[in-house]
């Protein structure tokens, strides 16, 4: 396939679509009214400008995650804590093969900063990355504006639970939290709470399926309840996760409604392993060694279970643990 | 405008997922059901279904009564079916506390210290059980919790028996 990057009018303008480019090492970005195209020294590749800016929103907001964030079968980011690497066929079979892949690491400060500016720069007037297809509006055709509120979102990360005192709020319409469409019909109602005097702050409840409906994002786990190093990083989902994850870890996920399928593919090349169709009450591990990309047809409450223990990592990779969780 | 309708899962009304595989190992993915897992279960047998290392995320059939418990860390309950109760008490100066160095033990009767409160919580709704406090869950029907804890003493690993184990 033969790729065609638009025309550059020199560095620091803007194209004649109105966006600027931008370099990490060896590796150009740019993007005209339809497409990002993506180049380095032995390749380039070209994507939707809707699901590039989709995956990099989720990159940029989640520092790069655990593990591998892929855009989509050719190129993303892997997380080293402290740096990450932007590939580019590096976790495909095929480019690896035909040696086309690339891959170099920056300082997370640096890959970071660049991929705020490049979303920030892409993102058009009334184009939230978060929000499902139905519930924002184009992401297409020459630059107008910005949608900085909706890029620079606040990220929930609760400290002990959500509703502690000092901790993350709970959502209400008040607080730009109104209920989703897709769940009008969760209940509201709040536990009953009977605190004796002076145990106010630790008798403690929330209704967290209410919390969820109000979510006003899709697939972005963040961190609800928190037991040492296990994090309950729930989310909603609706249409398609736009990256496909690569596991550096076992991550679990816990369907609490609706209706998910993951597609799960080799980690390292791509190939095709298996299909998890997970409804209300199904938990399923994903191994360290694959990647998964999920489908929600309807909105739906996922909740996604972290172990955040920096050690996992090279733990895993040296083979002093399993990539699965329970050996029978 | 079209309505749509959230489906949650019950003990009474729970349809399990499927994986269908392409080139895999079905076991890898350690996959079950809480509401299946909570419909064999005795009252508050706690049964992992998620296992991360130390950590564990548990499916305990709530029914009755349960003992008082207590662990060196904090837990929290999410009910995912029916009513649950839950009373907190301080621990005592008396009291054997923790007893293992992660997950929760039980107390041979009821804790010294003072009542703290209670919480009624109903589907959907998660409860602090806070370190250095000791609990007791009470349902009149069953019911089901989904515990984020640690591996402890009395947590129960029957995999073999409810994860899915061909293709
Ligand atoms: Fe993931």
């Amino acid at each position: 396939m033969s790729v065609t990057a638009p025309i550059q009018t020199g560095p620091g303008e803007a194209n004649v679509d109105g966006y600027h480019s931008f370099r990490l090492g060896e590796f150009k970005f740019s993007r005209d009214e339809y497409f990002v195209y993506v180049e380095w020294p032995t390749g380039k590749h070209v994507m939707s400008a809707d699901a590039f800016l989709r995956a990099l929103q989720r990159d940029v907001a989640w520092q790069f995650f655990y593990g591998i964030v892929n855009f989509d079968g050719v190129v993303g980011t892997v997380n080293h804590y402290g740096t990450v690497d932007l590939f580019a066929g590096r976790y495909n079979d095929v480019y690896r093969k035909a040696e086309l892949d690339h891959l170099e690491n920056f300082s997370t400060a640096l890959i970071k900063s660049t991929f705020e500016e490049m979303l920030d720069d892409w993102t058009n007037d009334g184009f939230d990355p978060f929000a499902s297809p139905t519930e924002t509006g184009s992401a297409f055709g020459i630059k107008r504006g910005n949608n900085r509120a909706a890029i620079t979102r606040h990220r929930v990360t609760a400290a002990r639970m959500v509703s502690m005192p000092g901790d993350e709020p709970l959502r209400t319409n008040d607080n730009g939290h109104p209920i989703n469409r897709h769940f009008l019909d969760v209940p509201q109602d709040e536990p009953v709470k009977e605190a004796e005097p002076g145990f106010e702050a630790e008798v403690n409840a929330f209704n967290f399926f209410a919390y969820l409906s109000r979510s006003q994002v899709t697939w972005n786990p963040s961190v609800v309840s928190v037991c040492g190093d296990s994090l309950y990083c729930p989310t909603t989902e609706e249409y398609i996760l736009p990256i496909i994850h690569g596991n550096d870890r076992v991550e679990w996920f816990i369907q609490l409604s609706d209706e998910l399928i993951w597609q799960v593919e080799d980690r390292d090349t791509g190939a095709a392993l298996a299909k998890v169709t997970m409804r209300p009450g199904d938990v399923a591990a994903m191994p360290a060694d694959i990647r998964h990309q999920g489908y929600a047809p309807k909105r739906a409450m996922l909740l996604v279970w972290e172990n955040a223990d920096p050690d996992l990592p090279a733990l895993i990779s040296s083979g002093q643990l399993p990539s699965v969780p329970i050996v029978i | 405008m079209k309505t749509y309708t959230t489906r949650f899962g019950s003990l009474a009304d729970y349809q399990k997922g499927t994986i269908d595989l392409i080139d895999d190992d079905p076991k890898r993915y350690a996959f079950s059901n809480i509401f299946e897992v909570a419909s064999t279960s005795r009252p508050y047998e706690k049964v992992a279904v998620g296992k991360n290392r130390q950590y564990v995320v548990e499916a305990i059939r709530a029914e009755g009564t349960s003992e008082w418990r207590t662990a060196p860390h904090d837990e929290f309950a999410l009910v995912m079916d029916g009513e649950v109760e839950v009373r907190l008490r301080k621990l005592g100066p008396d009291d054997i506390g923790p007893t293992a160095e992660r997950g929760s033990n039980a107390l041979p009767g009821t804790p010294g210290g003072p009542k703290m409160g209670r919480v009624i919580a109903r589907r959907g709704h998660m409860t602090l059980l806070p370190v250095g406090a000791a609990y007791q869950f009470h349902a009149a029907r069953p019911a089901v919790i989904l515990l984020q804890t640690q591996d402890g003493p009395d947590t129960v690993h029957k995999w073999a028996e409810i994860i899915q184990t061909v293709g």
